[in-house]
């Protein structure tokens, strides 16, 4: 009874994804990956990721670290806000980030008159995917740094510490692991990001054409496109699960 | 020479308390569980603000209400290590001590030998290079001590030293406190919940209750009926 419950569950998740790559000849795989769609598409979504993954890193750390340490007026208010991005259909948050950018946006008719435009560019990618996934890296980060004992912090103080030194050689050391699952999950939500970036970015081959939207036009005109897409799509995300994974394991072992 | 008069309101009652330690004296704080033993520290050392107090340590003004005079943490060269020793886990032992000089920018020329020096004296010359994390308890209390005495503090404060220690390690860290105490000529304050912890070593004790000061004296002499705990 217990086997066929594993099984049926196991399989549910597993068979459409073992599908995939029993759709499309090897031959047929290693052509379309060949084509200059399909590898565009694929670096604009390494980059634009890499960079939303660093600018996460780069400025939610402090932010993570100061809101887990301090209290203030509406910090209630900023964690709903931290959150609302993982329940909002992305859709939802593109059309958001088009009203205030776009432009005729509130922001974005203002950026325009400095010739500034962000919506329907590569920015707009990235700005997208930032909005979208930095909230799983942001949340895991406030929670590891609550869960640290005070203690080493206070005595980092004793010993003439600022609190942007306490942040780099005591906080981030001691919660590295944790950062990095929460990063890699950033990395892996930002790479499939599809709803915010088609409503505010665009489908332009080349400029705001990432990888999950090149699966969702190749299925329309050109099976093998999409279906090579997925497949990369498939490949990546499974290596990012097993340096989850892998991080998970040494953390425990360390503790 | 510290010279403390604390005003603080806390969730069940006003700690109100005076303390004065003398330099190369150790002082005893001792008292039950949620007595405010701890709370002293942490305004001492400027990690808690009291609602009115007045620190003098060394002739130097720490903290003064009418004044707004508030040193920040940072700056007050007061060695203090907590209830949990709080050894950095990611860095060696060398590291840790050395932790200190670096923030407070010693010329690296004299952080080495400044730093191989303490281990010496505490006899952990040879856990140099472990990464703190794996330490024992005595270990880490020693590599706590060092630490905190490899500043050159003005003030040394133990919270709770010797509760996690086997027999042997509690005379170390024992002798070792009161040898560096007299020797840097340092006023020292330890917290504790024992009786036995202070006979050994302390020059003066302070019994405390629910915030105000119970009784004080020489340590030998506490009176049957203060509060704190007489176990072993």
């Amino acid at each position: 009874m217990i086997g066929v419950l594993i099984a049926v569950v196991t399989l549910y998740l597993a068979l459409p994804i073992i599908s995939l790559f029993f759709q499309i000849s090897p031959e047929m795989f290693i052509q379309a990956v060949q084509n200059p769609v399909v590898i565009k598409a694929l670096w604009l979504s390494l980059y634009t990721t890499i960079i939303s993954l660093a600018i996460t890193v780069l400025f939610g750390t402090p932010f993570a670290y100061f809101h887990a340490r301090h209290s203030y007026p509406g910090k209630i208010l900023v964690d709903t806000f931290v959150d609302l991005p993982l329940v909002l259909p992305p859709a939802v948050a593109g059309v958001a980030l088009l009203v205030l950018y776009g432009r005729f946006g509130f922001l974005g008719r203002y950026l325009d008159m400095y010739g500034i435009t962000i919506a329907f560019t590569t920015i707009a990618v990235i700005m997208a995917q930032i909005f979208v996934a930095s909230p799983f890296y942001l949340r895991q980060a406030k929670s590891l740094f609550e869960q640290m004992d005070p203690a080493y912090e206070q005595t980092a103080r004793t010993l003439g510490a600022s609190q942007f030194r306490i942040l780099a050689t005591i906080a981030v050391p001691m919660t590295a692991g944790g950062l990095v699952s929460g990063a890699v999950m950033t990395f892996g939500r930002a790479l499939g990001e599809f709803g915010a970036t088609i409503m505010f970015a665009g489908n332009l081959p080349g400029v705001t054409q990432t990888m999950p939207l090149l699966v969702y036009v190749g299925i329309e005109s050109n099976l093998y496109i999409g279906l090579t897409t997925s497949i990369l799509l498939v490949a990546i995300s499974f290596i990012i699960m097993i340096v989850v994974r892998i991080v998970q394991k040494r953390e425990a072992n360390r503790a | 020479m510290l010279e403390a008069a604390i005003v603080k309101r806390l969730r069940d009652f006003t700690l109100d308390f005076q303390l004065n330690v003398k330099s190369g004296e150790i002082s005893f704080l001792m008292g039950m569980n949620g007595s405010g033993k701890s709370t002293i520290l942490n305004i001492i050392a400027g990690l808690l603000r009291p609602d009115s107090a007045t620190i003098m340590l060394s002739g130097e003004c720490l903290y003064k209400t009418d004044d707004n005079i508030n040193i920040p943490t940072e700056f007050r060269r007061i060695g203090y290590v907590l209830q949990n020793p709080a050894v950095f886990p990611h860095m060696s032992v060398r590291d840790n001590i050395a932790f200190g000089l670096r923030t407070r920018h010693t010329p690296p020329s004299l952080v080495y030998p400044k730093v191989t020096s303490w281990m010496d004296k505490l006899h952990i010359a040879d856990l140099a290079g472990i990464k703190a994390g794996n330490l024992s308890g005595g270990q880490k209390q020693r590599v706590a001590l060092a630490r905190a005495l490899a500043i050159e503090p003005h003030l040394l404060m133990l919270d709770e030293p010797f509760t996690a220690l086997d027999v042997e390690s509690i005379h170390s860290v024992k002798d070792l406190t009161l040898q560096f105490v007299r020797e840097m000529m340092i006023p020292c304050i330890v917290v504790t919940h024992r009786i036995a912890d202070s006979t050994d070593i302390g020059d003066w004790a302070t019994v405390i209750c629910q915030g105000k000061k119970e009784w004080e004296g020489i340590p030998g002499e506490i009176p049957e009926m203060c509060t704190i705990c007489r176990c072993q």
